[in-house]
């Protein structure tokens, strides 16, 4: 068995059983971490496939936003959640028999066709002169020509996640003081101090 | 020798768990969410081989845009969560009826 294939079999044993812990942790926090684990597998296999930058990205974007972000938010609500587990066992036979015959055709499909080798296509660059593109590159050459509005599209997609999800979570809690910059700034020092004459041994009326 | 055919037995078998997490976590909102997390990333897995198989840039470009919009469904996923668990108190998805007629 060479490298590459004791490396396959590590990364995917450890993603699918990492993926199974993630749907069978009573813990969320456990679920929430074995997601990560599953995640660095997956980018692990991105890796062996020469997907390299797909799988920093994986890293970057699930590991280190979206990961953290269901970490929050599992921790921040106080839930309890033995009781939402109640009804596992009830739903497990309905789940299982479906999950089953769901993985069967799957697997059916994926041992029934060949790929026409007319599909397959050239590598990048001219490979007999030695020359070829890093997956980065290869990427980028097309992802900002040939998809440029697509890109534009995503980061709006993007945009429009970050504002609603501002928008859904701010609220206005009555009894808060706040700083009110306009207020601040248009003080005037006639409005701030107020000067008076006090006589003597008499003090001032406030 | 790994080939395609391993990738995508693997990512098979992830897309079922993703299921079968929706099935069995009936009630529990975020590990739901989870799951389809763990959907869209078999959907990678499988997008990701098929486009280094067939030598063919496309298919990593699709995936990336599938990162953008997981990445997306899972910030306003967990927002709504957040604002349903202000107003109610608990998560559970029985409960998500409020809005009904």
């Amino acid at each position: 068995m060479t490298a590459a294939a004791a490396f396959f079999y590590l990364f995917a044993g450890l993603a699918i059983a990492s993926g199974f812990m993630v749907i069978a942790s009573r813990n969320p926090v456990a679920s929430v971490l074995f997601l990560i684990l599953a995640f660095v597998n997956a980018a692990g296999l991105f890796v062996l496939m020469g997907a390299e930058f797909l799988a920093m990205i994986l890293i970057v974007v699930y590991v280190g936003a979206v990961a953290v972000l269901f970490l929050f938010v599992v921790m921040m609500l106080d839930v309890d959640f033995a009781e939402l587990r109640q009804g596992f066992q009830q739903y497990l036979p309905v789940g299982g028999l479906i999950g089953a015959i769901f993985l069967i055709e799957l697997l059916l499909v994926v041992g029934s066709w060949t790929i026409d080798p007319g599909l397959v296509q050239a590598p990048l660059g001219n490979v007999a002169a030695g020359e070829s593109f890093t997956n980065t590159a290869a990427l980028g050459r097309v992802l900002y020509t040939e998809y440029a509005y697509f890109f534009q599209i995503a980061g709006l997609v993007l945009l429009v996640a970050m504002i609603g999800a501002i928008v859904l979570t701010l609220r206005d809690r009555p009894g808060v003081k706040r700083q009110n910059i306009a207020v601040q700034n248009a003080r005037t020092q006639a409005m701030a101090v107020e000067t008076r004459k006090v006589p003597s041994r008499q003090g001032v009326e406030v | 020798m790994i080939g395609l055919s391993h990738y995508l037995t693997v990512a098979a078998i992830l897309f079922t768990l993703g299921v079968l997490g929706i099935f069995i976590n009936r009630k529990n909102v975020i590990v739901i969410l989870m799951s389809v997390e763990l959907i869209l990333l078999a959907v990678n897995i499988n997008l990701v081989a098929f486009s280094t198989h067939l030598n063919d840039i496309t298919g990593q470009v699709f995936a990336l845009f599938v990162l953008t919009v997981a990445a997306a469904e899972a910030a306003i996923g967990l927002a709504i969560l957040v604002v349903f668990f202000r107003n109610r108190g608990s998560i559970a998805v029985e409960d998500v009826s409020m809005m009904k007629g």
